[in-house]
C-alpha cells in the first residue's frame, strides 16, 4: 500500500526550504553576516583590522559570550533567565569579598566568585520547578535580588583587587603572549572558547544536554518518560548561574575592581546574541557555536560603528534593528 | 494457573470539580489482551494513568505480582515493568527516533553523564527491525508523519520489555495495514506473557484482538466479561447503560445541483498533484484514501492553511484567493483539524471561549462587549446536544478527555456557522454514542444547505455518509464514486493505485 516508511525526506521540499532548514542554516547565515560585517568595516576604515582593535573586540566579546553560553541552555528549553546580568555583578563582588576583603588566595576567590553565580542559579531553578513561578517572573525577581544584595554588601562603591596583584591577569594577561612573543591574546579570550567547548560538550554529548532539548521540545512527554524534570532544570539554571558567576569573574579581573552598578543590561545583550545565533525561544533548537557567532556579530557591530564615529545613540538603534531582522529571517526560515 | 499481574481495587480519583474515578477494580492477567471501553470521559485514560505513574491515587490499592505496590511517578512505573503509550503523542519533535526511544535511560560511556549516541542509534535500528519499521533511528521525529509518530510510540512503549503495556487508542492515527502490524506485534507479546491494556472507541477492533473486556461508564466499574462470550451490542448496552440505539443508515437526501465550491489544478510539491474537484450546495463529499493520501493536505491547501505552488478556486462561482485561514473564514469555509491539540483549541481557556472564539463576532452587542449570556446559552446548547463531559462550560478544556476535546472542536465549527466545512476524521476518538449524534448533526446541517467535505478512514462511515466519495493516492484523485455504486472493496483499489505502475497495490507496506 502506498506507505513508505523509508522517507525521512521532510514533507516539503524546495530548493530554498532545503537550504534554510535547520539550525545549521541560521548559524550559515549568522555567520555570513559576521564576514559582511568585517568586510564593510575593514572597507571604511583602515583602524578596524588593526590587531589592537581586533583584540579589543575579542575581549568585549568574552563577558557578554560567557553569559550567553549559559544561557543557551536555558533557553534552548524554552525558558529565559532575565537575572543573569545582576547575578554576574554580584558574583563580581562576592569575588571582591573573598579576595580583597577576606583576604583568600585568588583561586579560591575565583572558584567562590563561580560558585555564587552558581547559588543564584540554583535558587533560579528551585523556585521555577518546585514553586511552579514562569522562568521570566521568577528571575526577574531573581534579577532584582541580586542586584540590590550586589550593592549592599559592596557598600555601593566599587571594590578593587589591589592587594592581588595575580587577579587582573586571569584576564588580562597572556598565556599565549608568553609563549608566542607578539601574539598578546587575552586569557579572557581564552576562557571564553574554552568555556564555549565545554558548553558544546555539555549541550550535545551529555545528559543534561539530552534533557535541555527534551524539555524545550516537549516537557510533558519529557516528564512522562520517566525523566525528572524538576531536578534536571534545576541543574540547566545552575549551569546558566554557574556560567554567570565566571562572567562575574572575568568582568571583574578585567576591570581590576567590582562594578556593584554595572550589571543591569548585559541579559539583554546575552539573549541577543543567543538569538541571532538561532536558538529559538520557543525552545527545542539551539547551538553553541551559533551562540558565539551571535555574540561576535553584536560586539563587531558595536565596535565597527564606533571606529565609524557612529554616535552611542545610533549604535544602539542599529544593533536593536539588527536582532530583529536576525529573528525575522528566522522566523522566515521556520515558517517553511 | 493464570497468573494475575495487576490488581487493581477501590481506586478512587477525583479532579477540581470532576468525581473521575469512584470504587474502580481492574484485574490484569499475564498473557492476555485486556479491553478497556467506555464512554468519552468514563475514566479509561485517569484509571490507566494511576497504573501508569501519571497521577497519584486519592484511595485505593494497586496490587502488582500479589504484592501491594505504591506508583508515584512513571519511573516507579518503569521500573515495575508497566510502560503506557499515551492517548496523545508524547514525543520530541526535536530529538531524533533513537533518542526519542532512550530518553530517561539513556545508555553512557564510562564517563558519568557522556552519552553513547551510537549505541542507541544500534538499538533503536534493532528493535524497529523488529518491528518490521523502516525508519532511520536519526530522522527527527518532527519530520514524521502523525501514523510514524505513533509507530515510535509504539516502539518506545515496546522497549521496555515490559510485563504490562497499556496502549491508549494506539490505532486512532494507522493505516488499516499499521494495525494489522501492531495486532501481530500484540499477539507476539500475549505469546510471551505479557499483559496487555487496550483502549479503543472501535469495537470490531475488541473483538480481533482482546481475550476480556473491561467496561468503565461514568467513572465506575460496570463489569469484566469474556470477549468470545459477548456481542458487540451487550458491550455497548453495558457501556451507554440504556437500550442500544438502532444502529440505521441515515437518510440521505440528494443534494442540491449548485456547486459552492470548485477546487482545480491544485498541486503542491511532492503531495499534492493536480487536485480538481467540486462540491455541491447541500452535500457530504468523502475524501477516502489511506493515511498520507494528501486528503489533510487538501484541506489545510482550501483553508489557506499551508502555501501551494498553484491552486485555482471558485467559491459560490466567484473566483477567490485564499492565502490565509482569516480569509477562508471570510469566504464561509471552516475546517475542523486531524490534530484537534495543535491547531483545533486553546487548551487552556475554558470550553465555553474555545467554542465561540470563531465568531466572536456575533456575540457582539452595539459596544463591541461580549454579550456574555448568549454565548452561554449557544454553548450550554452544544454541550447538550453534543454530550461534552465537563463539570461545567468553564472548565479548561485540557481538563476534558481526548474524545471530549474533539467534541468542543466540533462545537467551534458548527457555532461558526459557516457554509462549507471540511471535517478531518471527525469521530477519531470519539464514542459510539456520540458518533452517532455527530452522524446526526452532520446530515442536518447538509439538510440545512450547508455542505460539508469529510475526511475519514473509516471506510463504513464513509460509506454511510457521503453523497459522493473522492478516492485519493499519494496525493492525486485515483477516483469518484457515487453513494450507489461504492464498496470497500472499490475504494481500496482506487486508494492503493499508485502512479507507480511498477509496484503491485498488493505490496505489503512493511516489507
Ligand atoms: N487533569 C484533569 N483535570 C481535571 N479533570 C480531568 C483531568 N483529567 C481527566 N479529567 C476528567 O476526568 C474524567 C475522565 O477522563 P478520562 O480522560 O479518563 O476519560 P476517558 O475514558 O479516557 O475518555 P476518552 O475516551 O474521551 O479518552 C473526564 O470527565 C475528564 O474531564
Ligand atoms: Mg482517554
Amino acid at each position: 500500500m502506498a506507505v513508505d516508511i523509508t522517507t525521512s525526506v521532510p514533507q516539503k521540499s524546495s530548493l530554498a526550504g532545503s537550504l534554510l532548514r535547520g539550525n545549521a542554516a541560521q548559524r550559515i547565515l549568522a555567520f555570513a553576516a559576521l564576514i559582511i560585517l568585517f568586510v564593510v568595516f575593514s572597507l571604511a576604515s583602515p583602524n578596524f583590522l588593526q590587531f589592537n582593535n581586533i583584540i579589543g573586540i575579542l575581549l568585549a566579546t568574552a563577558v557578554n559570550g560567557v553569559l550567553a553560553l549559559g544561557v543557551t541552555f536555558v533557553i534552548t528549553t524554552g525558558g529565559i533567565d532575565l537575572s543573569i546580568g545582576t547575578v554576574m555583578s554580584f558574583s563580581a563582588v562576592m569575588t571582591a569579598v573573598f579576595i580583597t576583603f577576606w583576604g583568600l588566595p585568588t583561586p579560591v576567590g575565583i572558584l567562590g566568585g563561580i560558585l555564587t553565580g552558581a547559588v543564584a542559579g540554583f535558587l533560579n531553578g528551585l523556585v521555577i520547578a518546585k514553586l511552579r513561578i514562569p522562568p521570566f517572573i521568577a528571575t526577574l525577581g531573581v534579577m532584582y535580588v541580586a542586584k540590590g544584595l550586589a550593592l549592599i554588601i559592596s557598600g555601593l562603591r566599587p571594590i578593587y583587587f589591589n592587594d592581588a596583584p595575580d587577579f587582573r591577569p586571569v584576564a588580562m594577561g597572556s598565556v599565549i603572549g608568553a609563549i608566542v612573543p607578539g601574539l598578546e591574546i587575552p586569557n579572557a579570550v581564552l576562557i571564553l572558547f574554552g568555556a564555549a567547548a565545554i558548553a558544546g560538550f555539555i549541550l550535545n554529548r551529555t545528559v543534561l544536554g539530552r534533557y535541555t532539548f527534551a524539555l524545550g521540545s516537549n516537557e510533558e512527554a519529557t516528564r512522562l518518560s520517566g525523566v525528572n524534570v524538576d531536578r534536571w532544570k534545576i541543574a540547566i539554571y545552575t549551569l546558566c548561574g554557574l556560567f554567570s558567576g565566571l562572567g562575574g569573574v572575568l568582568m571583574a579581573a578585567r576591570l581590576n575592581s567590582a562594578q556593584p552598578a554595572l550589571g543591569q543590561g548585559y541579559e539583554l545583550d546575552a539573549i541577543a546574541a543567543v538569538v541571532i545565533g538561532g536558538t529559538s525561544l520557543a525552545g527545542g533548537e539551539g547551538t553553541i557555536l551559533g551562540t558565539i557567532i551571535g555574540a561576535f556579530v553584536m560586539s563587531v557591530l558595536v565596535n565597527g560603528l564606533r571606529i565609524l564615529s557612529v554616535p552611542q545613540e545610533w549604535q544602539t538603534v542599529v544593533t536593536g534593528a539588527i536582532i530583529i531582522v536576525a529573528v525575522y529571517i528566522d522566523i522566515i526560515r521556520r515558517r517553511r | 494457573m493464570t497468573d494475575v499481574l495487576v490488581l487493581m481495587e477501590g481506586i478512587e480519583k477525583s479532579f477540581p470539580g470532576v468525581h473521575a474515578l469512584s470504587q474502580c477494580q481492574f484485574e490484569l492477567r499475564a498473557g492476555e489482551v485486556h479491553a478497556l471501553v467506555g464512554e468519552n470521559g468514563a475514566g479509561k485514560s485517569t484509571l490507566m494513568k494511576i497504573l501508569a505513574g501519571v497521577y497519584s491515587k486519592d484511595a485505593g490499592r494497586i496490587f502488582y505480582r500479589g504484592r501491594e505496590v505504591d506508583i508515584p511517578n512513571p519511573r516507579a512505573a518503569q521500573l515495575l515493568g508497566i510502560s503506557m503509550i499515551h492517548q496523545e503523542l508524547n514525543l520530541m519533535p526535536h530529538l531524533t527516533v533513537a533518542q526519542n526511544i532512550f530518553i530517561g535511560r539513556e545508555p553512557r560511556q564510562r564517563i558519568p553523564f557522556v552519552l553513547d549516541d551510537k549505541r542507541i542509534n544500534e538499538q533503536t535500528r534493532a528493535l524497529l527491525d523488529r518491528l518490521h519499521l523502516k525508519l532511520d533511528p536519526r530522522t527527527k521525529v518532527a519530520d514524521l508523519t502523525v501514523a510514524k509518530q505513533q509507530m515510535v510510540e509504539i516502539a518506545k512503549a515496546l522497549s521496555f520489555n515490559s510485563e504490562v503495556l497499556i496502549m491508549d487508542e494506539p490505532t486512532a492515527a494507522l493505516t488499516e495495514a499499521e494495525i494489522a502490524e501492531l495486532f501481530r506485534i500484540i499477539r507476539q507479546l500475549r505469546e510471551n506473557g505479557v499483559g496487555i491494556v487496550y483502549i479503543s472507541h472501535r469495537l470490531d477492533e475488541l473483538k480481533q484482538i482482546s481475550d476480556r473486556v473491561t467496561v468503565m461508564r461514568d467513572g465506575r466499574y460496570i463489569d469484566t466479561v469474556e470477549t468470545a462470550q459477548t456481542t458487540a451490542d451487550q458491550i455497548i448496552k453495558m457501556m451507554v447503560g440504556r437500550t442500544i440505539y438502532e444502529v440505521m443508515p441515515e437518510l440521505r437526501d440528494e443534494p442540491y445541483s449548485e456547486t459552492v465550491l470548485r477546487v482545480s489544478n491544485l498541486n503542491r510539491g511532492r503531495t499534492l498533484k493536480n487536485v480538481s474537484f467540486e462540491l455541491k450546495r447541500g452535500e457530504i463529499l468523502g475524501f477516502a484514501g489511506l493515511m498520507g493520501a494528501g486528503r489533510t493536505e487538501v484541506a489545510r491547501a482550501i483553508f489557506g492553511a499551508d502555501p501551494v505552488d498553484s491552486m485555482d478556486m471558485w467559491v459560490m462561482g466567484r473566483k477567490v484567493q485564499i492565502s490565509s485561514p482569516a480569509d477562508a473564514v471570510a469566504h464561509g469555509i471552516g475546517y475542523l483539524s486531524e490534530d484537534r491539540k495543535r491547531y483545533g483549541l486553546t487548551l487552556s481557556m475554558d470550553v465555553e471561549d474555545n467554542v465561540v472564539l470563531g465568531s466572536m463576532k456575533r456575540f457582539l452587542n452595539a459596544l463591541g462587549i461580549i454579550k456574555r449570556s448568549d454565548t452561554r446559552v449557544t454553548v450550554e446548547e452544544y454541550v447538550k446536544s453534543l454530550a461534552i463531559r465537563t463539570p461545567s462550560i468553564h472548565q479548561q478544556v485540557k481538563n476534558l478527555s481526548g474524545g471530549n476535546q474533539q467534541k468542543v472542536v466540533i462545537a467551534k465549527w458548527l457555532t461558526a456557522n459557516t457554509d462549507i466545512l471540511i471535517f478531518d476524521e471527525p469521530t477519531r476518538g470519539i464514542d459510539v454514542g456520540a458518533k452517532s449524534e455527530i452522524y446526526k448533526l452532520l446530515n442536518e446541517l447538509a439538510r440545512n444547505g450547508k455542505s460539508i467535505i469529510m475526511i475519514s478512514s473509516e471506510l463504513p462511515e464513509i460509506l454511510r455518509m457521503s453523497h459522493r466519495i473522492i478516492v485519493m493516492c499519494e496525493g492525486r484523485i485515483t477516483g469518484e464514486l457515487t453513494a450507489a455504486e461504492a464498496t470497500q472493496e472499490k475504494i481500496m483499489r482506487l486508494a492503493t493505485q499508485r502512479e507507480d505502475t511498477t509496484t503491485s497495490p498488493t505490496e505489503p507496506v512493511y516489507a
